[in-house]
């Protein structure tokens, strides 16, 4: 699978490899996966997304797209969103799920946890106001059962209502009534997840796929 | 060892002094009786007895001998087999107990160490009291009674998640580093035996399959063993999970290996196609074991399925399908404990979302009950045994033996995980690997199956069992209690104490779909994408068969979420009712903090509190009291055979309902205090509202019931607020809102939610009377919901699929 012509390949492979930390091999593969979802041209747009066959079922769907043209996923972090990405955002955006190296400081895996969890939280946090507010959460959560067709609403907002009463708790301890709980800011976040590896969780493996596989 | 033994003898014995004469008086009886090997469960021999008894009867009758009739007679023969049992048992659970009033001894050593001293001494006393050791670690009475509720215990809660993703890893060090250490074990053995050229001994005798059959027993990690240290140490759970799910698969490797060796150890050589059949073989026993469990599983599931009338019998068919299941695959040599493990994990999702509540918790405890009392007694049998053996001891081959088994144990985890970390995300450190290889420990089964050996094709069988005690002792006594110091040492991660949160299985499930996603946009099959397909199958076909009602529909987020509600009810009724309020419910921060507030409709400032005179109050107080014991004692009816008939038994219904009303209450009263004006946002769930609603309908639609679970409550303020409040019909309260939460009741709510809004409109739009008069009509209506609606409310009751529970509530259980 052009292992050997992407070692030497194009120069622009070499600033991604700088940027995002994948092997040649591994942008090589990236590169192939966007050639074949965007039918050879340069761009991808939402539609290629919504083409994809295996994507359909997915609840999240929507949101997994979206952050594939959110500008906040870029290095560095932008604001708004695109239209259409380049093989390069494409990568940037698959690099947020390259799996932790064996030989790692303590502050690395730090950076790489939090960068990890930026990435979750980009996702929720839909008008880029830096909180999760009560209806973003709530949307999430409904996204989530929305696969289940006899879920009622109410179902999902009581479930994220609980969820959000637990972060407050969290977060906040003592809260006085009339006191309001804005929403979940990142600090929150990170503490909320405090016990959810998800630098060990939050990983695709790059190196095995096969990029000629058809999903459609 | 003797100084330990003398240590712990007078500990334990001195620790209290009923205990201690409860001790003597079993040590005395053991000492006493005439030990009959009961491990040979002998009960031809008591039915003889029996006959020959009714013989002398009979003959005494003939010949009309007439005695005055024994008013006390003894016989102790009689009785004498379950009586040795129950001591037997009784002493395992005293000792158990013992232990843990000595303090700071269960800190340093580990529970295992001290059964096997404990037995060690029960040995030596029946052995010096001139008595028969029984043969008490037979192999029958290990695997037959003993193994199976310990591996049942560990495959109904394995950890499924940890263990999938593990699988790779832990199938790499159970089949190939079982493998390995067989053969490397089992071929140095018979070169050190070989080479030893001054060797008297009849070591040379030695031929190598014999050799290599002692390798494949000592190779295998045993399960108990790793158990008893490994939930001591509180290591992370990936380590856990590795080691104990290598010691649960790689019996299918010790089964083959064993049979494979002992049967051509006769013959003495091995051909290639030999090693063929081996292989098939191995696969045969492994897939077939995991299949019978898997078949036995999905039989346990289906029936549980069927027994929501006859909710008492539920734990049994857990308990005999997975017996079954163990059995039959013994019958045709597959691994059985695969097939254990299978049958447990198979029948676990769907099994627990179809029994009760209590069914389920009656499972756990049994299952912990047996596990530990099948462990302990293991351990003391193991000592016992030692006392009794007869012992073959050869320096040379006990050493060797030893220090074999940790090099070949080293190598095998280091060179193993050198290749596994090629495949695998989450790479084994160092320390990772060491504590793997240093958790490999020895146990019962592998004496077990030494013990198995014939003696006539195995003319040194008492030298392999003398080395097999000693390598098990070394795992045990050596390494499990330096494992733990090691461990802080190293500063291994533990285990993470908190619970399971919410938050995370939202964020657990989101992640799942992230990674499906991201992997299906690569166009790459992986992990996830099998996962996920598996599950929508699973959802689509297995769930409908296999689950009851409604629940075989449900989402996962929402099942835990259910699970949390539940639990969160079960730790306010173990708070004693509403009294710790504040931390039974996550904390002080309430639903109002986090509802967006919407501009208020204006709020009148002079909104009037209802008040009530005192007098007035008591009088309804008391009415309301009297009605309430009506209801209840019409309730009050007993049925053997139904546990789930009134719920009031348990008095759980009550109390949840006593939890809402009191979170209700919180929140009406702090809304009322600060004048907030909070939308009319469900105030708890529908299942909780279901579940109130159940409650209300035991009490024959008495629309008393709720006030007086306010009243009971110690909330001081539910005095004068609730019964001004609710239920006294002439007071008018002028709100200006009609969402207003003074006016949230909570079966409007349900009704709402439920039925469309007709009714209700007009009483919301009407300005509010108080509900009282209405009540008993509204009752009616909810009563009159359809079956549906009464089997989710039932089940809300009975089931809560405990799994969120797990985690905390194993603690007390276990050592």
């Amino acid at each position: 699978m052009g292992i050997w012509q992407s070692l030497s390949g194009p120069p622009e492979y070499r600033q991604l490899a700088e940027k995002t930390g994948f092997t040649y091999e591994q942008i090589g593969v990236l590169h192939n996966r966007f050639k074949h979802l965007s039918h050879n041209e340069d761009t991808l747009r939402r539609e290629h997304f919504y083409a994809i066959h295996d994507l359909a079922w997915n609840p999240i769907r929507a949101q997994i797209i979206e952050a594939f043209f959110d500008r906040r996923n870029l290095i560095p972090p932008e604001e708004g969103s695109l239209e259409e990405i380049h093989l390069e955002e494409f990568v940037v955006v698959m690099s947020h799920f390259k799996p932790p190296s064996l030989s790692m400081t303590d502050e690395e895996r730090d950076s790489v946890r939090r960068e990890k969890l930026r990435f979750l939280f980009n996702m929720h946090d839909s008008d880029n106001d830096g909180t999760i507010t009560l209806a973003e959460y709530r949307h999430v959560v409904e996204e989530l059962l929305s696969r289940s067709v006899h879920i009622s609403k109410e179902m999902a907002v009581s479930i994220a209502d609980a969820a959000m009463l637990e972060v407050a708790g969290i977060t906040m301890g003592h809260m006085e009534p009339d006191e309001f709980y804005e929403g979940i800011t990142f600090e929150h976040f990170l503490k909320l997840l405090n016990s959810f590896e998800i630098e060990a969780k939050m990983n695709v493996r790059f190196l095995n796929m096969n990029p000629s596989t058809v999903c459609y | 060892m003797s100084p330990r033994r003398g240590f712990r003898h007078p500990g334990s014995f001195g620790s209290s002094l009923p205990e201690r004469g409860l001790l003597l008086l079993v040590l005395i009886v053991l000492l006493q009786g005439s030990l009959l090997p009961f491990g040979a469960a002998s009960s031809p021999d008591v039915g003889h007895r029996d006959e020959a008894d009714v013989h002398a009867e009979a003959e005494e009758k003939h010949n009309f001998t007439k005695k005055p009739f024994p008013v006390l007679s003894f016989e102790y023969k009689h009785i004498q087999v379950p009586f040795e049992i129950s001591l037997w048992v009784l002493l395992a659970s005293l000792m158990k107990l013992g232990f843990h009033l000595i303090p700071r001894l269960p800190g340093i050593v580990p529970e295992s160490c001290l059964l096997i001293l404990v037995g060690l001494l029960v040995g030596g006393l029946i052995k010096l009291a001139g008595q028969k050791v029984p043969p008490v670690l037979d192999s029958n009475l290990f695997f037959f009674c003993l193994l199976p509720p310990i591996i049942l215990d560990a495959g109904y809660f394995l950890p499924i998640r940890p263990f999938m993703e593990n699988l790779g890893t832990i199938l790499m060090f159970a089949v190939v580093g079982t493998l390995w250490n067989a053969f490397f074990i089992g071929g140095l053995l018979y070169a050190v035996c070989q080479i030893q050229p001054n060797n008297p001994s009849d070591l040379h005798s030695l031929e190598l399959l014999p050799c290599l059959l002692f390798g494949s027993i000592i190779s295998a990690v045993d399960p108990v063993a790793v158990l008893a240290v490994f939930e001591e140490i509180h290591i992370n759970e990936l380590l856990h999970i590795l080691v104990f799910g290598e010691s649960l698969l790689n019996d299918a490797v010790t089964v083959v290996l064993y049979h494979l060796f002992e049967e051509y150890s006769g013959v003495g050589s091995v051909t290639v196609i030999d090693g063929v059949l081996g292989v098939i073989s191995f696969f045969v026993v492994a897939l077939g074991g995991v299949l019978v469990g898997a078949i036995y599983g999905i039989l346990a599931a289906f029936t549980s399925r069927f027994t929501s009338h006859t909710r008492v019998i539920e734990p049994l068919f857990v308990f005999v399908y997975s017996y079954m299941a163990y059995l039959s695959a013994e019958m045709f040599h597959l691994s059985g404990i695969m097939a254990l493990i299978a049958c447990g994990a198979v029948m676990r999702p769907y099994v627990e979302a179809n029994i009760s509540h209590k069914s389920h918790t009656t499972i756990k405890y049994f299952l912990k009950m047996w596990s530990s009392v099948s462990e302990t007694l293991i351990f003391i049998f193991l000592g016992v045994a030692t006392v009794d053996g007869q012992h073959n001891w050869n320096w040379t081959f006990v050493t060797v033996t030893v220090v074999l088994c940790l090099v070949a144990r080293v190598i095998g985890v280091v060179g193993l995980t050198y290749v596994i970390n090629k495949f695998r995300i989450v790479k084994l450190t160092t320390k990772d690997q060491f504590i793997v290889a240093y958790g490999g420990l020895r146990g019962a089964i592998a004496f077990s199956l030494g013990f198995l050996l014939d003696k006539r094709h195995f003319p040194l069988r008492n030298m392999f069992l003398t080395a097999i005690i000693i390598v098990i002792f070394f795992t045990v006594f050596v390494q499990g209690m330096t494992i733990k110091p090691l461990v802080d040492l190293l500063a291994v991660k533990k285990k993470q104490e908190a619970k399971r949160s919410i938050n995370e299985e939202i964020h657990t499930q989101f992640l799942d779909h992230l990674l499906t996603g991201i992997e299906d946009i690569c166009g790459h099959y992986g992990h996830h994408h099998w996962k996920d397909k598996l599950n929508r199958f699973n959802k689509k076909y297995v769930k409908k068969c296999l689950i009851a009602g409604e629940r075989s529909k449900e989402p996962q987020l929402i099942a835990f979420y259910h699970k949390l509600e539940m639990k969160h009810a079960i730790e306010l009724v173990e708070s004693g009712g509403g009294a710790k309020l504040s931390s039974a419910i996550p904390s002080t921060v309430s639903m109002q903090n986090i509802q967006p507030k919407k501009p208020a409709p204006a709020k009148p400032e002079d909104r009037v509190l209802p008040k009530l005179s005192k007098s007035r109050e008591e009088e309804i107080r008391k009415i309301l009291r009297s009605n309430l014991q009506k209801t209840r004692q019409r309730l009050r009816s007993y049925n053997r055979h139904t546990l789930l008939a009134d719920p009031y038994e348990d008095n759980f219904g009550e109390f949840l309902l006593k939890k809402q009303k009191m979170m209700a209450l919180d929140k009406k009263i702090q809304d009322m205090n600060n004048y907030l004006t909070v939308p009319a946002a469900p105030p708890d769930s529908p299942t909780l509202c279901r579940a109130r609603l159940a409650s209300g309908r035991e009490t024959d639609f008495n629309p008393t019931r709720q006030q007086k679970a306010d009243t009971v409550g110690p909330d001081p303020q539910a005095y004068s607020m609730k019964p001004a409040l609710d239920s006294v019909p002439t007071i008018q309260v002028d709100l200006a809102s009609p969402q207003s939460p003074d006016s949230v009741n909570i079966l409007d709510e349900f009704q709402r939610s439920e039925q469309a809004a007709a009714a209700e409109e007009g009483e919301d739009d009407g300005g509010l009377m108080m509900k009282a008069p209405t009540r008993p009509h509204e009752r009616c209506n909810a009563g009159e919901m359809d079956a549906g609606t009464r089997e989710k409310l039932s089940r809300c009751l009975s089931d809560p699929g405990p799994h969120a529970e797990d985690e905390d509530e194993d603690e007390p259980f276990l050592p």
